[in-house]
């Protein structure tokens, strides 16, 4: 069913990443993702891996989760691997059959951009796992702050979106309604060619438009009536507040970034070809 | 001191045609005159469509009069500068329980009205815990909305108007989406507040059966209120409520009936003790 | 030509978090032409157990015959049992989606592959059957006022031709004139046509008015089963499951425990009244 469908997939739990200011886990996880792009060595990847395996440890986030978290980028993941694989030329050449040729260098690549982006996926979900979705909208709201002087709205997107997450489950459901109504009445969604599909679709999104935007006229009267006049002279049930452990985390994940950067450059190793 | 005070109310929008183009306006509301005393308990009865939930909309400034005025704790809500404190004088919880809640836990949603509001956030903490308790919600303060019921919906966002400390609270068809259960449930929880923080209370709703305990009840049709009384008065015109397609509570009808078949029974009664005491007496 | 349920059960997200026993070995059977209440509280799987007759929702175990066929055997033609067994969801107004009102009523005919003169005349049908004026005909559904919306939905499934039509809370929102008048022209409906209607409500008001059997539920099991009378003889049991028996029927229980001489089974104002006027003459 649509329903089982989970959309900001939060985990909740109240580990020691999980405690932490939204803001510190927004920017660590960027920093992370940096740190993949500006090293390619055996040495940063072995220093990039004990960093992500720490700190999944103490997000107490199953690593079953995780992987799972992995299985949408297969595809990607196999495509991205195949082309390299094969079209990365130099070095020596361990493979030849047919038109297709596999080398050193076409390997290395291959297995560490695959270590690169499972790394990619696996750190920013775990952002997600560990932060709930308000969090993660008053994070953003906060660090794009300085946005406001460019006139960029910043707090009305980041109240639209933590809007949007309330309402996607909603939604959902509306939709499997809407769905078995119309199946009730005959319909058939699984049958015929894709324009016959997708025609099938208007009695499902005419109604579930038609209800999105009855809803959000009820909800823009209702926060109209609790006094909602955009963030100006807004306060805070729960204000973002830097502890020491936040500061901690800046340090260690910059130390981090460094130590994998210069393990690259000035302490890499080789092991076979990588 | 009138908490709400209307006098020769209209409020007029245009009729258009396929192309935008106006060809005529309709009426909601049609020369309303309204008095509702400090600290009372009003409903508003009517159909569909009679104009009771303009009417509401009025008394939080959502909707302004195109013809006469409104005046909210003395303050008229036509007056730009007066928007905020109107709105923040007088509360509303609307119909449909889904498209009122905004925040994605319990205690959030509560807290933002007041933070709307400015107020600061160890008084939010404060604010929020009390309506919250007052509603009967505080174990579900972290909860997330999607997993509660309809009444305990409708008493998140009772709560949430309540966090505002309001003068006057409009409760729009607070009951009209929810079961049996709910509708006890919400109604309930309103004669809690009454009682103990004495705010205004109106009441929208078609349910006669929640209106029994009002101070005044109007009934409206076609933007005209068209019968003003207590209950009591109201309900004992049962022929007169039918025609502006109202029911009335199935005692008071099973009254009524008897009443027509000869029976010597007091008109307007409200309560199946009151009928059973009038039968008895007729032994 | 009826409705038999055996033994069905129904469990909601199996092996997760939310698992939840929506129906409970619910065995029952609606003959052709019966005007049946189903009524139970938010939860009691009165939704769910409707939502099985049209084969929506697929029983974890158990049987469901249609006219004696089994309709969980493979091949079973579930299209055609959805054109038998027209099932009219809450809100229904909620699911109009054409541009004007006779073609919202033709989606369902046009599903089953009539031709276009063909559902024409089925939708004209139908809404004739609901009472929905002819000359809105052309026009917007979404411009209608509730209870004209509310018309057209059901005439949507109507136009089906179903031998069942299963109607949920078709009265929810609904002012108390706007009630009464769907529910007269349901039964009205099932006067003139014969089909069986299964009403499913939380109004039990409502619901002695007009059917001549009603099926309780409580948390996904079948409490009662009877005509008004037996079930509302119930009433303490169902005000422990928060349910009530109608306001009339609370009185003349109330006026016999007074030591009236009267049978306390009225579940109508007009039973009532008779039944009254009769003891105290």
């Amino acid at each position: 069913m649509i329903r089982d469908i989970t959309i900001g997939q939060y985990y909740p739990a109240e580990s020691r990443i999980h405690r932490l200011d939204p803001r510190v886990k927004i920017v660590c996880t960027l920093l992370f993702l940096v740190s993949l792009f500006i090293q390619n060595s055996l040495a940063g990847y072995v220093i990039a891996t004990v960093f992500l395996g720490a700190v999944i440890r103490l997000s107490e986030v199953p690593l079953k989760y995780i992987v799972k978290g992995l299985k949408p980028i297969v595809i990607l993941l196999l495509f991205t691997v195949a082309m390299n694989l094969f079209l990365t030329q130099g070095g020596g050449r361990l493979v030849h059959f047919w038109i297709f040729t596999i080398t050193e260098n076409g390997l290395r690549t291959s297995v560490f951009m695959a270590v690169r982006l499972m790394y990619l996926v696996a750190g920013s979900s775990i952002m997600t796992f560990t932060t709930s979705p308000n969090g993660l909208t008053d994070g953003m709201e906060k660090l794009l702050h300085p946005l406001n002087k460019v006139n960029i709205p910043v707090h009305e997107v980041a109240m639209m979106m933590s809007i949007a997450l309330r309402f996607i489950p909603i939604l959902l459901e509306e939709t499997d309604k809407i769905m078995k109504a119309q199946m009730a009445r005959g319909a058939d969604f699984e049958s015929g060619n894709i324009i016959q599909r997708a025609k099938a679709m208007i009695p499902i999104l005419v109604p579930l438009f038609v209800s999105a935007f009855r809803r959000a006229n009820d909800l823009a009267m209702a926060m109209e009536a609790r006094c909602y006049h955009g963030g100006e002279g807004r306060t805070k049930m729960k204000p973002l507040k830097y502890k020491a452990r936040d500061r901690m985390t800046y340090i260690i994940t910059v130390v981090y970034v460094a130590a994998a950067f210069a393990a690259g450059r000035f302490a890499d190793f080789k092991l076979w070809i990588f | 001191m009138e908490m709400i005070h209307a006098e020769k109310l209209i409020y007029e929008y245009d009729r258009r045609d396929e192309d935008g183009n106006i060809v005529g306006t309709n009426r909601a509301i049609d020369g309303v005159d309204i008095d509702i005393p400090q600290g009372s308990f009003v409903a508003v009865l009517g159909h569909n469509g009679s104009g009771k939930s303009t009417l509401a909309k009025h008394m939080n400034a959502i909707l302004v009069p195109t013809g006469g005025t409104m005046w909210v704790d003395g303050r008229d809500t036509k007056d730009p500068a007066e928007l905020w404190n109107v709105r923040q004088t007088a509360g509303m919880v609307f119909q449909n329980p889904d498209n009122q809640i905004i925040g994605t836990v319990v205690e959030e949603d509560v807290g933002f009205g007041p933070e709307n509001l400015g107020v600061p956030t160890e008084e939010i903490w404060k604010r929020v815990e009390d309506s919250l308790r007052s509603v009967g919600m505080i174990e579900y303060r972290k909860a997330s909305p999607n997993k509660l019921s309809g009444g305990q919906k409708q008493r998140v966002a009772i709560a949430g108007v309540i966090a505002m400390e309001p003068k006057c609270i409009v409760l729009d068809e607070p009951t009209a989406m929810l079961d049996p259960n709910g509708r006890k449930e919400v109604i309930r929880a309103v004669e809690k507040l009454r009682k103990e923080k004495k705010v205004t209370v109106i009441l929208i709703t078609h349910y006669m059966e929640e209106v029994i305990d009002a101070d005044q009840v109007f009934v409206m049709d076609g933007g005209h209120i068209v019968m003003h009384g207590t209950p009591r008065e109201i309900f004992s015109r049962v022929e007169e409520l039918k025609s502006y397609r109202m029911d009335v509570p199935q005692v008071t009808m099973l009254a009524e009936e008897l009443r027509r078949r000869g029976l010597e029974i007091p008109g307007g009664i409200l309560r199946r003790e009151e009928l059973v005491e009038a039968l008895c007496r007729l032994r | 030509m009826s409705i038999a349920l055996e033994h069905i059960n129904y469990v909601y997200s199996p092996g997760t978090a939310y698992e939840k026993q929506a129906l409970k070995d619910v065995s029952l059977v609606i003959p052709q032409g019966q005007f049946v209440g189903i009524i139970g509280h938010t939860g009691s799987g009165k939704s769910t157990l409707i939502q099985h007759l049209n084969g929506l929702v697929r029983a974890a175990s158990g049987r469901l015959l249609y006219e004696g066929k089994n309709i969980y055997e493979e091949g079973y033609d579930m299209r055609w049992l959805r054109s038998q067994v027209g099932l009219v969801f809450q809100y229904p107004e909620h699911q109009l989606f054409e541009v004007d009102v006779l073609s919202d009523v033709c989606f369902g005919p046009k599903n089953q592959g009539l031709t276009q003169e063909e559902c024409e005349e089925r939708a004209k049908e139908a809404l004739a059957l609901v009472g929905f004026p002819e000359k809105y005909y052309r026009q917007s559904p979404f411009e209608l006022s509730g209870g004209q919306k509310r018309r057209v939905a059901i005439a949507g499934v109507l136009a089906m031709r179903p031998k069942v039509l299963v109607l949920d809370e078709p009265t929810a929102g609904l002012d108390p004139k706007g009630r009464d008048e769907i529910l007269d022209q349901v039964e009205r409906l099932h006067k003139e046509t014969g089909m069986t209607v299964i009403l499913v409500s939380h109004s039990m008001e409502d619901v002695a008015r007009y059917v001549e059997r009603i099926i309780v539920m409580n948390r996904g099991e079948k409490m009662l089963d009877g005509a008004p009378r037996e079930v509302f003889r119930h009433c303490k049991e169902l005000e422990k499951v928060g349910l009530a028996a109608p306001q009339v029927t609370y009185v003349m229980h109330d006026l016999k425990e007074r030591g009236f001489d009267l049978s306390p089974d009225a579940t109508t104002i007009e039973e009532a009244a008779d039944e009254i006027m009769r003891s105290l003459s």
